[in-house]
């Protein structure tokens, strides 16, 4: 029983525990489909690529993956949600291929500048955007929801300014890379496992990940102890938004093009429900970020069983609400001093009966 | 003599703190809807059918806007909206075609509306979940269902429901006085639709119930203080689930106004409407915080909203993403000018 209670208070049980539902799921519905029963978990090798349920799950959650490292960070220094990040990724995608495209040109096949102007503009613009972000809720204290909903409103719209209104095309095979493969492997596992891997490295080798916790938790304290609060939650948003920008410049390159009504569409709600699944506080303060990369492989792994099982894409998010809600509510503490008084209450009534016995 | 100054001051402060805002918000929809007159007077902008037009098109979001400011008075928000309006307009257009009668079918839509709008408010306000990650799962729980329900377009025609198709298309006249000659030297006389009777009555009905009822006075002061709504011997989880129940019960009466426009259900009905509505009462003055607005400000909000809109439309050369880009401007402008006056406030206490 102990054994069992430290296994469920484990900072990352709820995550794994979920990943490992979703598995069990599929195993046995391969089996009961009659198809080999570890069909899942089965890589093999087509025309030189790597190819197999698992590696399409880390291919396809690549950018939820990165939006999610952002997303932890912002969460947890301001105690409140970048609802921006979808908006500004069709941002900095539409104009990374104008930039590539030159503007007004619908269709390309050569570039109009060097393919690196273009990933560096496009990260840039991501920069800028979560800069943006970051003044409003830093130094203007306004609350993150609602200083992201500027942009929310706004990024979309001057990415379709950029584009001209259209989708643009830029079909030149260097630019396709970062959403092919390189190797056997798809390139977009590897960008995602980059930045997961820098973050990871910068947040622990170095004395930041303390300072946003500590932020996180009392903004005010941390500024007497002697940090600069400000900076750091301006800092934690431009992060957000490079991240943000990294998944654009990955999800433009899937398709070769800015189809900038499309991209990046209710990715902001992936991306805060990762960091929720991961274990993770809204309220801001201690954060775990392999929780979240974890929760955003979940909810990929999820939405990619239930098109295996046949249900629609546009069907598909009502199992997402259920998901969330069952989460959500495990997790919430009036429900779990409810369990509490409850198996209290249980045990109370059993030393009655062996009192009585 | 030494107490009148301090009662000026008193009134000025009052003055500042909420009401400015209020008439920032009017005046500036003024102006907008001037430079409007002024830029596109032959266009026809002047006549009063224009500004009947923009009622007419967001006669829906008036009434969201309405649940919406009082669901964020208490401090919370609900992005659910946009979905559950798109499921209340799928679900009339299939019931419809099935050959239900309109009231009934209508009647459901309220009741789905009140159930849905009890499970929200019963996560944020018995089981403190953040009203943020409710209303998303909502969000997609309404969304999805539209497609459970039907994936293709559907749409109301005379022959499944004559009774709305009649709601639909009624128009009622305003006086003939308003009217203008058009181009043929025909009198055209201005009209509402039946939407917009519905969303004016809702907005006076809940502007009653804010400030006079107890249920209104109590919504101000869980989003002002819930220790101290607690103290004052409120109870802050009932209202909460309360608000959010008359948020989703309005939202229902919007996707009625809504379909009574569109007179179709289909899956990505009003996508990005709950921003719009967020959008509407924070330039009407509302605090994400909690504790001050007033519907009167979300309702400009929304004619605000509406004149930049219709303003692209008639210029027709205009690319419609300036009209998001134009709301957003504005936004930013609000946004940062609440701040400010919350800056001077904590000042001036201290």
């Amino acid at each position: 029983m102990s054994a069992l209670k430290k296994v469920t208070k484990m900072r990352l049980f709820l995550p794994v525990f979920c990943m490992i539902l979703v598995m069990v799921l599929n195993v046995i519905v391969d089996a009961s489909g009659g198809k080999f029963f570890l069909n899942f978990f089965t890589i093999s090798v087509q025309n030189g690529h790597l190819y197999g349920r698992l590696i399409d799950i880390l291919n396809r959650g690549s950018e939820i993956a990165i939006l999610a490292i952002g997303m932890t960070l912002v969460v947890s220094c301001s105690a409140g949600t970048d609802i921006s990040v979808g908006s500004v990724m069709a941002m900095s995608a539409g104009f990374c291929c104008m930039l590539l495209a030159g503007y007004g040109v619908t269709s390309t096949s050569e570039y109009a500048m060097p393919l690196i102007v273009g990933v560096i503009g496009c990260l840039i613009m991501g920069c800028i955007c979560g800069a943006f972000n970051g003044a409003l809720v830093a130094y203007l204290n306004i609350q993150p929801m609602v200083a992201t909903l500027i942009l929310y409103v706004a990024a979309r719209a001057i990415g379709l300014l950029f584009c001209n209104n259209m989708i643009v095309y830029v079909r030149v095979d260097s630019f396709a890379i970062f959403g092919s493969y390189v190797g056997p492997i798809p390139t977009p596992i590897i960008i995602a496992a980059i930045c997961i891997v820098v973050m990871a490295l910068v947040l622990r080798k170095t004395a930041m990940g303390m300072y946003i916790q500590s932020v996180g938790i009392n903004r005010k304290a941390s500024r007497i102890a002697g940090l600069n609060s400000q900076r750091i939650i301006f800092m934690c948003y431009i992060l957000c938004g490079l991240c943000a920008g990294i998944a654009g410049l990955v999800a433009s390159s899937r398709i070769t093009s800015a189809d900038t009504n499309n991209i990046g569409l209710n990715y902001e709600m992936d991306a805060i429900l990762a960091v929720a699944l991961g274990g993770n506080s809204l309220g801001g303060g201690k954060f775990n970020l392999a929780g979240s990369v974890i929760g955003a492989y979940t909810i990929q792994a999820i939405t990619t069983t239930l098109y295996n099982l046949g249900v629609s894409t546009s069907q598909a998010p009502v199992f997402k609400a259920i998901i969330v809600l069952i989460i959500v509510v495990i997790q919430a503490p009036p429900f779990k001093e409810y369990l509490a008084k409850a198996r209290a209450k249980r045990a109370g009534s059993k030393a009655k009966e062996a009192a009585n016995v | 003599m030494s107490k009148k100054p301090e009662n000026a001051l008193k009134e000025r402060k009052q003055i500042n703190s909420n009401t400015l805002l209020l008439l920032i918000t009017i005046a500036l929809f003024i102006v907008m809807y001037a430079v409007g007159c002024a830029m596109y007077a032959g266009k026809g902008f002047t006549h009063v059918q224009t500004f009947l037009n923009i009622l007419i098109n967001n006669a829906g979001l008036i009434c969201v806007a309405c649940g919406m400011t009082c669901v964020m008075l208490t401090g919370g928000i609900d992005i659910s909206v946009g979905a559950l309006i798109a499921m209340d307009c799928m679900f009339l257009a299939y019931t419809m075609g099935k050959g239900m009668n309109a009231i009934v079918s209508c009647l459901l839509v309220l009741v789905i509306g009140l159930v849905f709008g009890m499970v929200q408010g019963f996560c944020v306000g018995y089981l403190e979940i953040q009203p943020f990650i409710v209303s998303m799962a909502g969000m997609f729980f309404a969304r999805g269902m539209t497609a459970v329900i039907c994936t293709d377009q559907l749409s109301i025609t005379q022959e499944t429901s004559p009774l709305f198709y009649a709601w639909a298309n009624l128009k009622i006249q305003l006086p003939a006085f308003l009217g203008y000659t058009n181009s043929k030297g025909k009198l055209q006389i201005p009209y509402v639709r039946i939407g917009v009777v519905i969303a004016l009555l809702v907005l006076v009905v809940i502007f009653l119930v804010l400030r006079y009822t107890k249920f209104g006075r109590s919504l101000y002061a869980v989003g002002g203080s819930e220790q101290s709504a607690t103290m004052m011997g409120l109870d802050v989880k009932k209202t909460k689930m309360k608000a959010y129940m008359l948020s989703s019960f309005l939202c229902s009466i919007g996707g009625i106004c809504y379909c009574l426009n569109t007179m179709s259900g289909s899956v990505s009905q009003a996508t990005g409407l709950e921003m719009d509505a967020i959008a509407s009462s924070v330039i009407g003055g509302t605090l994400l915080t909690g504790g001050v607005g007033n519907v009167i400000g979300s309702f400009f909000g929304v004619l605000i909203n509406g004149t930049i809109s219709s303003i692209v439309k008639t210029n027709g050369k205009l690319l419609s993403s300036w009209a998001n880009i134009a709301t957003a401007a504005l936004l930013c402008f609000f946004i940062v000018l609440q701040s400010v006056f919350a800056l001077i406030k904590s000042r001036r206490s201290k």
